[in-house]
């Protein structure tokens, strides 16, 4: 059986601070896996390392098969590894339009073309209309993305994290800053466009997390302590211990 | 004027219908073709072929600074070194060792900026943004550095000289008269423009745009970045060796001045002060760079400072340059609310023209004390004379330019607040006729 | 054989102890950019200028009152004017991003450069050693070590001894410490980070300022001294790694002796080649190439120095943080 994404034995280290510290990990494909973890237990460090931004101190990651040590961001996203970021990162001078599109050019085939017009790229536009309305933003086609509210930046966010048609999908905290009925939409959003898509993402709401994964991993001090559907994690005692609180504050916080 | 709404301006490139399009280049052929017959003197067509050399350049220019976001402070190299390269296969087609129409010249000279950028860009490009910018600088230095200890090629203090009339002749044209020599920069003027917009409606010069917005997330859809800016910077080098070709045959002499940090340094000013950050805003930086040079530095000797003040002011204020500045303006006008600003504006104008007069009054008596002194105490300004050490014209300029410029600090607030009403009045009325349709 | 034993020594001496001297100097200069980088994330490009301020006013303020009083005055003179353009200029771009700071910086030195010219004239002026400091301090194998240079060796020690004391010993050097990683964190702290940034630049250049008032007189004063150290200090900083103190000690060191070196070597590839009864005619290729001597590639040596690092070091010998 061959998974979508594996991580054996990650370990990273800051100076003398060991952030990850042995993380194993295996992701089928199609799978929708959060993570969840208190604050400082390394999500965003994980990511980094899956992605290729920092370089794990040893230990590998395996996507659909191939190592991916020492490949650079690049390579990586050629494989069919995307992701998203915490803080908003998409092109601010550009156009909604210009965004998408960016994001899949490469996919496209079209690499370092500077004989080719962009307006005569069909395939190219056409894709970019799709993405936009799924993302549904097509009545902003043109407006700067600096301009836009910070929701539809989150959605240009992800937009352009999928357009280039990636398998393995990374979000870092998509409903980051936003109100519950934002995110009760985005969550909606997230799902539709991932449809048959490997997706991980890093959350701190459960109610998104429940409503969204069929798998969590509970990342505690740059360890996975628990690996298992949602009704298993939340009645697993350390991880109730670690994270979760008391049961009382469970029900609280709770899942769909 | 530069404010938080300043990024608002709707369209970041100009795309008008096909009909506009075609428009638009033919009117600029038209403004090519003409212009010599308006400009019938020879010094009038000097200034234009010169006008065509300084375009090129700073479009090739604005290929880094303004789609790239790459701030370089050594472009002279590649259009110095495809300068010298032109002029040295200009002497071998004088003495017949190379065949080659002199009308092709220009091409070598690109290819020579190509080369050179292809090799020093291979290790520029390794870094990006400061350190790219300090590299530009120490590759600058080591070029010009070079140029004074290897007189073989760069031809010593003397320079390299030549002559353009060379090789064979087709129709009579030999390229020696002024009229023959701007109609052949206008004609590269107009191919090179045409290439490098076209280049910024491909896929490689608006990732090249992504790049210069946030280089992280380009790795992050499948770009290497490194390999991006490597591509553009030859494409810019490539330019550039054609504009510097043209100045080898226009000039017949080429010294180790051109490629100079100085001349770096023109290049970058006045691609900002024209714009960066829209296509043709080099174009009119390239027409001002000659007009500056051949006509203000008659005006004032101080000129050189006024043009650093310039700067500064426009780093803060408006640093989308002139064409920036142009396009917002225009944008209001579209919109119909131009009228309601021009008592700011005129109010602006006076104060900063108070500012200036009090400015350039201390400026020009401090010039004449500091280097006409043999020529004595008076000096004749703005058709007035005066004592260069007269303490109350001290006085009253010191008092005139601050004045002014507190003045115009009050002004500007006050427009920048009329401006700010103006441009929510503006998303007001864009969301209106969104909803209407 | 003995003889040449000796000139050798000499020479080599004599170099050592000058490229210290130099290598001290820009280590002034390049300390002074890499703490205000570090802190504002901004390469000042007018870094050079104000050393060009600190010896122009250290010449008119020692023809009026003397050398010793413009050794505190001019800095303080240029600490003040770097402070100023920080809080009414700098601080009006610096949201802008690093293209626009290095744009108005550059400005800043382009118009320093004209207001100098203006002021001073185009020519250089006559900034002398003060007579209580002139002359040898030492006779090594013949030739003489000045007394100045000794100076300038001793007050770039003390002046970098009372940085770092400042840094890491008083309160206000903590909370710069601080503020160079999280400002946002010092700001909530109730310290006036703004103020801290200014202070920051204004010493900086004060520093400047003060290599200009040591190093004027024993170099020479005049409008060009900017553009002539000015690339060299941004090669340190490059080489040595941008943010890196310890880098810029390394490569202010480096580059100084390498330097200082080269300007007395008058062999070249082809009296090496000579020497071993290999003698090549002008014919030769490259016989350009081969022809000069270390003494006339000595001013390029600091660039060739950067495009070896970037081939194989790009983030620098000590690299930290990317521009």
């Amino acid at each position: 059986m061959s998974y979508a994404l594996e991580l054996k034995d990650l370990r990273k280290n800051f100076g003398q601070t060991e952030i990850i510290r042995g993380v194993n990990l295996a992701v089928k494909a199609g799978e929708r896996v959060a993570i969840i973890g208190p604050n400082g237990a390394g999500k965003s460090t994980l990511f980094n390392l899956i992605s290729g931004r920092f370089a794990p101190t040893s230990g590998d990651v395996f996507l659909n098969g191939t190592q991916l040590k020492g490949k650079k961001p690049f390579e990586i996203n050629r494989m069919g590894l995307s992701r998203s970021f915490q803080i908003t990162n998409i092109f601010p001078k550009l156009s909604v339009f210009e965004n998408l599109r960016c994001g899949l050019l490469w996919s496209l085939g079209y690499k370092y073309t500077f004989f080719k017009f962009l307006a005569d790229l069909d395939d190219a536009n056409a894709r970019t209309d799709e993405l936009m309305e799924m993302i549904k933003l097509d009545n902003k086609r043109d407006v700067l993305a600096v301009n836009l509210t910070y929701a539809e930046q989150r959605a240009l966010e992800i937009g352009i994290t999928i357009a280039g048609g990636a398998n393995v999908i990374l979000l870092d905290e998509p409903t980051a800053g936003m109100s519950k009925s934002e995110t009760t939409r985005f969550i909606r959003l997230i799902k539709e466009v991932t449809v048959g898509k490997t997706l991980l993402t890093v959350e701190h709401d459960m109610g998104v997390v429940f409503g969204l994964a069929d798998k969590i991993a509970v990342l505690v001090y740059g360890e996975v302590i628990a690996f298992d559907t949602p009704e298993a994690v939340r009645s697993n005692a350390l991880v109730q211990e670690a994270y979760l609180g008391s049961p009382d504050q469970q029900d609280q916080a709770g899942g769909h | 004027m530069a404010s938080k709404h300043s990024s608002s301006s709707q369209v970041y490139k100009f795309e008008p219908i096909n009909v506009g399009r075609w428009l638009i280049w033919g009117l600029f052929a038209l403004v090519l073709i003409s212009a010599p017959l308006v400009f019938t003197s020879s010094l009038g067509q000097m200034i234009l072929t010169q006008m065509g050399i300084v375009i090129i350049i700073c479009l090739s220019y604005n290929i880094l600074l303004g789609q790239g976001g790459m701030l370089s402070f050594g472009h002279a190299v590649y259009s110095g070194l495809g300068s010298f390269v032109a002029m040295h296969t200009l002497n071998a087609i004088t003495a017949g060792s190379f065949l080659l129409p002199v009308s092709l010249v220009p091409l070598v000279g690109g290819l020579a900026g190509l080369f050179f950028a292809a090799l020093f860009g291979s290790v520029t490009v390794k870094t990006a943004g400061t350190p790219f910018a300090m590299i530009t600088l120490g590759i600058g230095e080591l070029i010009w550095a070079m140029s004074l200890i290897f007189p073989g090629f760069f031809g010593g203090e003397a320079g390299v000289s030549g002559n353009r009339i060379a090789g064979s002749s087709s129709f009579g044209i030999t390229f020696g008269p002024q009229i023959q020599l701007y109609y052949l920069s206008a004609f590269y003027l107009f191919i090179c423009t045409a290439l490098m917009f076209a280049f910024t409606r491909t896929p490689l010069g608006r990732i090249l745009n992504a790049v210069r917005d946030n280089p992280e997330r380009v790795e992050f859809v499948g770009y290497d970045t490194e390999r991006v800016r490597y591509i553009a910077f030859m494409v810019a080098g490539f330019f550039a060796g054609i504009g510097g070709a043209i100045a080898a045959l226009h000039f017949e002499i080429v010294t180790s001045e051109n490629v100079s940090g100085a001349r770096s340094t023109v290049y970058l000013l006045w691609t900002f002060l024209g714009g960066a950050t829209f296509f043709f805003g080099a174009i009119i930086g390239g027409v001002m760079a000659v007009l500056a040079f051949v006509m203000f530095s008659e005006l004032t000797k101080a000129w050189l400072l006024y043009l650093g003040l310039l700067f500064l002011f426009m780093v803060m204020y408006a640093p989308g340059g002139f064409a920036g500045l142009i396009m917002m303006n225009l944008r209001v006008a579209a919109f119909g609310f131009l009228r309601k600003l021009w008592v700011s504006y005129l109010a602006l104008g006076v104060t900063a023209m108070v500012a200036l007069l009090g400015a350039s009054v201390m400026i020009e008596m401090i010039y004449h004390l500091q280097f006409d002194g043999a020529l004595g105490d008076e000096l004749k300004f703005l058709s007035m004379t005066f004592n260069a050490k007269n303490f109350d014209i001290w006085f009253g300029s010191g008092f005139l330019m601050l004045t002014g410029l507190g003045l115009f600090e009050l002004c500007r607030k006050q427009f920048l607040q009329e401006w700010g009403e103006i441009q929510e009045d503006i998303e007001n009325e864009i969301k209106r006729r969104q909803a209407l349709s | 054989m003995c003889a040449s034993f000796f000139v050798i020594m000499e020479f080599f001496t004599i170099s050592l102890l000058n490229s210290i001297s130099y290598g001290l100097l820009l280590f002034m200069l390049s300390s002074g950019l890499t703490l205000i980088f570090s802190m504002m994330g901004v390469l000042n490009f007018a870094h050079a200028s104000f050393y060009m301020l600190g010896a122009f006013f250290a010449f008119t303020i020692a023809k009026l009152i003397g050398f010793w009083p413009a050794l505190i005055l001019a800095p303080v003179l240029v600490g003040l004017i770097g402070a100023g353009f920080e809080r009414y200029f700098l601080r009006k771009v610096h949201a802008l991003g690093h293209v626009p700071e290095l744009l108005i910086t550059f400005g800043l030195a382009f118009l320093l450069l004209e207001l100098v010219q203006l002021i001073w004239g185009r020519t250089s002026v006559d900034y002398r050693i003060p007579p209580e400091l002139d002359g040898p301090l030492f006779t090594v194998y013949g030739t003489q070590f000045p007394i100045y240079k000794a100076f300038m060796m001793m007050m770039a020690l003390l002046m970098l001894a009372s940085v770092g004391w400042l840094i890491k010993r008083t309160r206000i050097g903590l909370v710069i410490q601080a503020a160079l990683t999280h400002p946002e964190t010092v700001e909530a702290l109730g310290h006036n980070v703004p103020r801290v940034f200014m202070l920051v630049f204004g010493g900086g250049a004060a520093l400047a300022g003060l290599a200009g008032v040591i190093g004027g007189n024993a170099f020479v004063t005049e409008p060009g001294m900017a553009a002539a150290v000015g690339p060299v200090i941004f090669v340190v900083v490059v080489v040595g790694g941008l943010g890196s103190l310890a880098g810029a000690f390394l490569a202010s060191l480096l580059i100084g002796i390498v330097q200082t070196f080269s300007v007395g070597i008058d062999a070249s590839l082809l009296s090496a080649l000579a020497s071993m009864n290999m003698v090549l005619t002008p014919d030769t290729f490259g016989y350009q190439v081969l022809s000069l001597k270390v003494s006339q590639i000595a001013p390029i040596m600091p660039f060739l120095f950067l495009v070896l690092i970037l081939i194989f070091r790009p983030k620098g010998l000590m690299g930290k943080r990317e521009g």
